[in-house]
């Protein structure tokens, strides 16, 4: 089936404004509570909307937590331009975890497979420096729409101390009153975002004027073919078959993560405008640019059952 | 362009609730293909139809939910059509998950209830249409599913309609709009279906794009509960939060309830800047002239149209705890941006599900639904949830777990506390314990039978005393001849029994009296429940610790032995737990330490 039919039609800014209304009392909500609140940041275009609504809510005062930012050291290098751009301009304070173990042990995505891969760099990673921090509450981007095992996922979500999360026990979520008691070693992931789709988030983005990283819009990149997908060569670690020669192609990346992971899609967005044109016109889900959610059924149910993002 | 829509899928285990939204969203084409394809592999796996695509996997994204066919906790999902925008609950249909239902249920704006047209109206479809029915959810569609396994037969559908009108009606809700289905097929869901030309109604998705779910609202009074105060320097102080009703404008005077305090918006700020004014559905912060006092939990209102507190109350509750719920006991409760410690006094009733009808109770089970007198321990600001979803609705919290345990929604309030006023003494408890020179406090002496508990508390009282301290010393038997002689030792009692103690306690403590209390008290909950009453350094949870083995050793009245030989029935340490205190403020160790030494500790800890 195909849904390139979908008319792009116009709904009223009341839906704008009732979802960032709805997304601000979550933010207040949590850290009116919180010991030790953190908000995760990924860089992407969730994080950024997540850090402007983080900022609305408590002006004049700068948002009072810190960001995180695990750094698995294969994110795109505007990625980490962008990141250190944003926190030498902004008032917020940012904090920069690397599971050091891991780049030791010379752990790699090309070398022991994106499942290991992401095990040892992004979900110990996080929770090494979750523990450190011992955050209680903890601000996420994360989606309803963008997977299936997300859609089941309170707004409030509680990990054990182990950063575990387990469906079978969530905790009843009624109108919108959040149980925010915690035993000690607990925490609560929170999504204010959890009722926007891809395409609101967009819109968003273009109605504040919220930078992104460029890397969202569509421009001359250099990639490679990897099993059916756009890989981007974003530096000379990626290793390349004898004879293999990057082409270059008008790419865009509909969601940003670990370069080698991370598959492009040709495109030529390069406005606000058009990217929102081809959000609302795509027959294919976010998450298939995602390699690390292909590899096994219910993959994403797994990781975060293990305490993954 | 209408708003967009809430509804919760419900009805009983299988009836189809999965298939149908799958359905709906593969016609409306929001179904994106490689999570198509996805679900046409795993329907040779897991699916229901024989290796055809069975849409219900769209919705089911729980491993468990997958290989069990099931539903197990709710799913949402935001979707849209030419003429609107949803976002559907999934809720699961098997009474274990009924919490999970009511999850999604209590944020939607209409309900879809699905039976099978081969089985009728079942328990499960009675509780659902309760409980959507509790939370005010007014719009009820009716979908009488798998019509395509009864042939279309009309009599078959026409007689559950009929039956399930019964069932709506007797909860009050007056509309209900009914359809013959097939969610397999999406007959009268997305399109007519050719073999009901007795039927001759748009389908149900063109019913639910047409749906009014706001009337014109009459104007409401403003009333927004503050969630934060935000105070970045001493020049600012802005009370942050999400209007539930009315508007506001700079220069409208305001109430802070429950205090009362008169105030006049100053400005409504937003991001760089300040608004003009700000209604219903938005999150703003507002700054008040002249600065009065206000923190989380108050709600500011218009002046003109004061808001209601009250500490006991007339409510619905719909059970979620794996425990019963037990009269007396405390919990917590979370209204609107307002915690406070609460009880439920008396279940006036347990409803029975199927038809209604008011059975007497003494406790609430897991899914039971019921009508119940609260107490909170403070007045809170509240609206009947008839008039606000938002101030009305509130949750009852595990003081042990912090599971999530009870939905209720407030009717009225039993007593007006706002027209009780607390007088406001001149003579503080501060006042009397200075008089005294000394601080006043409790100390909570918890532990097993024997453990030492009376041998400290007297001890501690003669050292006291002999410095000069104004103290007194409760313990079982001086309550339990007199003040709580009513009781007996039912759990329902015990928490009784502590309740009481703890509250004379405090008021002991507001004489200005350093109060000794000497209570086995088992339970963690009570003890919170008694730290709840004071404030932060007045209370002391002091845990006497020795084994169970070594308190049976001691047994110097013998109820040890009685216990085991089971003369006494519910003795703690035997055959009724002692939750031993998660963090006790002090513990006495009295199988190293002398009652001398323990003392010593104590008074430590006090100066
Ligand atoms: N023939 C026929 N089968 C149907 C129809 N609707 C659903 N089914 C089948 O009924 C079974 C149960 O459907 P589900 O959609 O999983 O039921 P559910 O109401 O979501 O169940 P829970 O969520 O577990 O309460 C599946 O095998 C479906 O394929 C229908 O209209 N006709
Ligand atoms: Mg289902």
């Amino acid at each position: 089936m195909s849904t390139s039919a979908k008319a792009p039609s116009r709904y009223p800014d009341t839906h704008r404004a009732a979802l960032e209304s709805e997304a601000i009392e979550i933010i207040r909500e949590g850290i009116a509570v919180a010991a030790r609140p953190v908000m995760l940041h990924s860089i992407g275009k969730d994080s950024c909307v997540l850090l402007h609504l983080a900022r609305k809510a408590f002006w004049p005062a700068p948002p009072p937590m810190p960001l995180l930012h695990v750094d698995t050291t294969w994110k795109f290098r505007d990625m980490i331009a962008f990141r250190d751009r944003m926190a030498a301009e902004t008032e917020v304070r940012l904090i920069v975890h690397t599971n050091r173990e891991g780049v030791d042990a010379g752990i790699t995505p090309f070398t022991h497979g994106s499942d290991h891969y992401t095990q040892v760099m992004k979900t110990v990673a996080l929770r090494q420096a979750l523990d450190a921090g011992r955050y209680d509450m903890i601000l996420v981007g994360a989606r309803r729409d963008e997977e299936k095992s997300r859609a089941k996922e309170r707004i409030f979500s509680l990990r054990n101390a182990r950063h575990k999360w387990d469906p079978k026990a969530q905790r009843p979520e009624l109108w919108h009153l959040y149980n925010t008691r915690l035993k000690d070693g607990e925490s609560l992931r929170i999504s204010p975002l959890s009722n926007w789709s891809e395409a609101d988030v967009w819109r968003y983005i273009a109605a504040e004027a919220i930078p992104i990283v460029p890397l969202y819009r569509a421009a001359e990149r250099p990639v490679v073919e990897r099993d059916g997908q756009l890989i981007m060569v974003d530096d000379d670690r990626i290793p390349l078959a004898p004879g293999e020669v990057p082409t270059r192609c008008r790419v865009r990346f509909r969601t940003l993560g670990c370069y080698p992971l991370t598959a492009a899609v040709e495109s030529d967005a390069d406005t606000l405008d058009a990217i929102i044109a081809e959000t609302l016109a795509t027959d294919h889900s976010e998450r298939e640019g995602r390699l690390i959610d292909h590899d096994s059924e219910a993959s994403m149910e797994r990781k975060k059952r293990e305490g993954y993002f | 362009m209408a708003t967009t829509l809430r509804f919760v899928l419900c009805g009983s285990v299988d009836d189809g609730k999965s298939t149908l939204i799958g359905r709906i969203l593969y016609d409306c084409r929001q179904v994106f293909t490689d999570q198509m394809q996805r679900v046409e592999e795993d329907s040779h796996r897991y699916g229901t139809q024989g290796g055809a695509p069975d849409l219900a996997l769209l919705m089911d994204g729980l491993q468990d939910e997958r290989r069990q066919g099931i539903t197990i906790d709710v799913a949402y999902r935001g979707f849209r059509t030419p003429r609107r925008r949803f976002i559907v609950a999934d809720a699961p249909g098997h009474e274990q998950y009924t919490r999970n239902m009511a999850t999604g249920a209590s944020t939607a704006d209409a309900a879809v209830v699905m039976v099978d047209a081969r089985k009728g109206i079942l328990p499960q479809t009675a509780r659902h249409t309760r409980i959507v029915a509790m939370f005010g959810v007014r719009h009820i569609v009716l979908a009488v599913n798998k019509m395509d396994l009864v042939a279309w037969d009309r009599g078959t559908f026409e007689s559950i309609d009929a039956a399930y009108r019964t069932v709506a009606e007797e909860v009050g809700l007056a509309q209900v709009a009914s359809f013959p289905v097939s969610a397999l097929t999406g007959d009268n869901v997305t399109r007519r279906c050719a073999h009901t030309p007795w039927y001759r109604e748009p389908g149900l998705l063109a019913h639910l794009e047409g749906l009014e779910t706001e009337p014109p609202a009459a104007r409401q009074p403003f009333r927004m509960p503050v969630q934060y105060v935000n105070r970045p320097n001493p020049d600012f102080r802005g009370y942050c939060g999400r209007i539930v009703a009315g508007d506001v404008l700079p220069g409208d005077r305001v109430r802070v309830t429950p205090a009362g305090t008169a105030a006049e918006v100053e400005s409504i700020v937003v991001w760089q800047g300040t608004r003009d004014s700000a209604t219903r559905g938005d999150s703003v912060t507002l700054t008040l002239k002249p600065d009065v006092a206000v923190s989380r939990g108050d709600v500011i209102v218009a002046a003109q149209d004061p808001l209601e507190a009250a500490d006991q109350y007339r409510a619905r509750l719909l059970w979620m705890g794996d425990e019963p719920l037990t009269v007396g006991r405390p919990y917590r409760l979370k209204l609107h941006t307002h915690e406070a410690g609460a009880t439920v006094t008396r279940i006036r009733h347990r409803v029975d599900v199927e038809d209604g009808s008011e059975l007497a109770a003494t406790q609430l089970e897991l899914n039971d639904l019921g009508v119940i007198n609260l107490a909170t321990n403070r007045p809170i600001p509240f609206a009947p949830f008839d008039e606000s979803r938002e101030l009305g609705g509130f949750i009852l919290i595990d003081r042990a777990t912090n599971a999530t345990v009870g939905a209720g929604t407030i009717t009225y309030s039993l007593m007006r506390a706002a027209n009780v006023k607390w007088q406001d003494f001149d003579i503080t408890g501060e006042v009397r314990a200075d008089l005294k020179g000394q601080r006043a406090r409790c100390l909570w002496l918890t532990g097993l039978s024997a453990s030492g508990k009376s041998t400290v508390a007297n001890l501690l009282e003669r050292h006291l005393v002999s410095e000069g301290r104004h103290t007194y010393l409760l313990d079982g038997d001086n309550v339990r001849h007199g003040l709580n002689r009513d009781l007996g030792f039912t759990e329902a009692d015990r928490v009784e029994n502590i309740r009481r103690v703890a509250e004379v306690a405090r008021l002991m403590v507001d004489a200005g009296l350093i109060v000794i209390v000497s209570f086995i008290s088992p339970f963690q909950s009570e003890r919170d429940f008694a730290r709840s009453l004071f404030d932060k350094d007045e209370f002391m949870e002091i845990f006497v610790d020795a084994s169970v083995e070594t308190c049976a050793r001691r047994d110097p009245k013998g109820l040890y032995t009685k216990a085991k030989r089971g003369e006494i029935r519910n003795f703690t340490g035997v055959d009724s737990p002692y939750e031993r205190p998660e963090r006790p403020d002090l513990r006495l160790d009295t199988e190293k330490l002398s009652p001398e030494e323990c003392v010593e500790l104590v008074i430590e800890r006090l100066v």
